[in-house]
């Protein structure tokens, strides 16, 4: 037997120093985006539309509800790149808007919907029984409301403003979160690391907030995610059926239905909303679905 | 089973009635009546009609009212469709809609079972990537654009399909092929997922170690156990085929519960807007119950104590 060392050699990626590993944040983006290009271009093209819809507005030459009855219903052309509609409205100013307001019900009824969920399921798995109790016969009765149904009656009782729609849209989505959260927390109370927390002297809101809560965000974060796409579908679709925002605002929505009414001969005024409704939809498809393969540990490939 | 399937009926009667407070609370918040119109009503004519339909009693009473009667089977009468009886309109309306529904759930089940299985089969092939896009742009898709496109194509270009109405099998086909569309992308997901995650388990090694034919491995032991998470998704999107076709109903003009209740909202019939959402939360409840039913069934595992 040849001399050598006794100590086996050690290839120099495990001598790393600790501090060097990554950590499971850094791990999750690598496996997110880097991993997955189907849902790092949805993540781009996000991107592309929040910064589209954030300044687009600024720089556009006409404003989104000005009329101009000279030129309705134009092909695209240099002062009006997407064309105009039936009342002489530049579409590309109208598309822009529709954009802030898509995004914005998506973000905010998931900001809603992710406060009021959290609180909810944390509160009944944690509170005891009494709370949970109530709690969750309370969240039984939201869930038996059929959802567009419910909304919509909503909208009729509180009007059209843009913020009705987004809290009517909140209000059906919250119920899912908090049972999500509920679940989780009622198995992970019982792990051992809530109990070494706990012999260690932790309040309950230390242990609820810094042990249990960070432990169920992975579905969380994907039941979000998901949301986000089903909000813009459920604005656009009241848009279209003419009870979701007020006009002037536009909404891709109600542009599509604006459109259809002069399908046969002017496709070109579907056809920017329409697209943009797809695109957007898909790549926010493409990026939970990413999300959902990163964080759920079940299914790492 | 018998005590768990006693105690989930009597549980949906007081999850209705909070349904019937909520819904009841929140029509008599919305600032105006059924009697508004472009032409007012004289004074003496609407407290005539008020008097007549009991709206000029109390709300606890009103309430009360509604309640009684919808025990009997009576949800009261519609404002607007000359008075008919809001169950009579329901039944009309729900053999359309349950009829559409019904054909959307077999399209998406057949097309989602068939594109989840081809994909799972042939994990990583070009089968399994092009049912990945189908499903992901059928996901993407919202209904009316949906009906747009297939308005554009059929209807106005090749003039193979009319665009609206209900009462023939050609008024049928794309009313449901719309309404299916993100349910099939749905089945044919959750299809692919639960497949994979069977045909990687150690019995399915056993099965094929003891020699069985694969054509048996794959029905008997790996389809009948994917199946479950599939059932699981399958029963709410069966009350959400018949429950949120009203896009599709006003898109086609279907007449149906879903533009009924619709209908009933812009006219702020009351009447009907009760009826119609109890009605669609009793479905609801019920569906979810067979459901549940229906998992110890396929499932002997499953035991409700």
């Amino acid at each position: 037997m040849r001399g050598g060392p006794l100590i086996p050699a050690v290839e120099t990626e495990d001598l790393a120093p600790v501090t060097d590993r990554q950590s499971p944040r850094t791990d999750l983006w690598r496996r997110l985006l880097r991993n997955n290009r189907l849902a790092a271009a949805g993540a781009f093209v996000i991107l592309l539309f929040a910064v589209a819809a954030l300044i687009g507005p600024f720089f556009v030459p006409h404003h989104y509800a000005h009329q101009d009855y000279d030129v309705i219903y134009q092909g695209p052309s240099s002062a009006h790149w997407l064309g105009t509609d039936a009342l002489g409205r530049d579409i590309l100013s109208r598309l822009l808007q529709g954009a802030r307001v898509s995004l914005s019900v998506g973000v905010v009824t998931q900001v809603i919907v992710l406060a009021v969920g959290l609180t909810v399921g944390t509160v009944a798995a944690l509170g005891g029984r009494l709370l949970d109790n109530l709690l969750m016969r309370l969240t039984d009765v939201a869930y038996a409301f059929p959802d567009l149904l419910f909304i919509i009656l909503l909208r009729a009782v509180f009007g059209g403003s843009l913020l009705m729609v987004i809290f009517a849209i909140a209000f059906v989505q919250w119920t899912t979160v908090a049972r999500l959260v509920r679940g989780q927390l009622l198995s992970l109370k019982e792990h051992d690391f809530a109990l070494a927390a706990r012999s260690l002297g932790a309040s309950d809101v230390r242990i609820a907030l810094r042990h249990l809560l960070p432990n169920c965000l992975g579905p969380v974060i994907v039941a979000v995610a998901f949301g986000v796409p089903q909000a813009i579908f459920a604005e656009a679709s009241l848009s279209f059926i003419g009870i979701g925002v007020t006009p002037p605002l536009p909404s891709w929505g109600s542009m599509v239905q604006d459109g259809y009414q002069a399908i046969f001969a002017y496709p070109h005024v579907v056809l920017a909303p329409t697209i943009a409704i797809a695109v957007v939809m898909l790549s926010f498809t493409f990026l939970s679905d990413g999300l959902r393969d990163a964080l759920d540990p079940r299914i790492r490939h | 089973m018998a005590g768990y399937l006693l105690r989930r009926i009597l549980y949906v009667g007081p999850v209705l009635f909070a349904v019937a407070l909520v819904t009841f609370l929140l029509m008599h918040a919305v600032s105006g009546g059924p009697w508004d119109s472009d032409k007012p009503l004289d004074p003496v004519t609407v407290a005539n009609l008020n008097h007549k339909y009991g709206l000029d009693q109390p709300l606890w009473q009103q309430f009360l009212t509604f309640i009684g009667n919808a025990l009997r089977g009576d949800l009261g009468i519609s404002y607007t469709n000359q008075g008919r009886p809001v169950t009579d309109l329901l039944r009309s309306g729900f053999s359309t809609t349950a009829t559409l529904g019904l054909l959307a759930f077999t399209v998406a089940m057949c097309l989602g079972l068939t594109l989840g299985m081809v994909a799972a089969l042939r994990q990583n092939s070009v089968l399994d990537r092009a049912s990945s896009i189908i499903s992901a742009s059928a996901a993407s898709t919202p209904t009316f654009v949906l009906g747009v496109l297939l308005v554009v194509i059929f209807s106005v270009h090749l003039h193979w399909l009319p665009t609206g109405g209900w009462g023939s099998p050609k008024q049928a086909i794309m009313p449901a092929i719309a309404l299916a569309t993100l349910p099939v992308a749905y089945i044919a997901r959750i299809t692919r997922a639960s497949m994979l995650e069977v045909l990687g388990q150690e019995y399915i090694l056993t099965a094929r170690s003891k020699g069985l034919r694969e054509q048996v491995v794959l029905l008997r032991h790996a389809t009948k156990n994917a199946l479950i998470p599939i059932l699981t998704v399958a029963g709410p999107m069966a009350v959400s085929l018949v429950t949120g076709s009203f896009i599709v109903e006003s898109f086609f003009s279907i007449p149906g519960t879903g533009r009924l209740f619709v209908q009933g909202v812009f006219a702020r019939d009351y009447g009907l807007i009760m009826g119609a959402t109890i009605f669609y939360a009793f479905v609801v409840a019920v569906v979810n119950l067979a459901v549940d039913m229906l998992y110890a069934v396929v499932d002997p595992r499953i035991r409700y104590g």
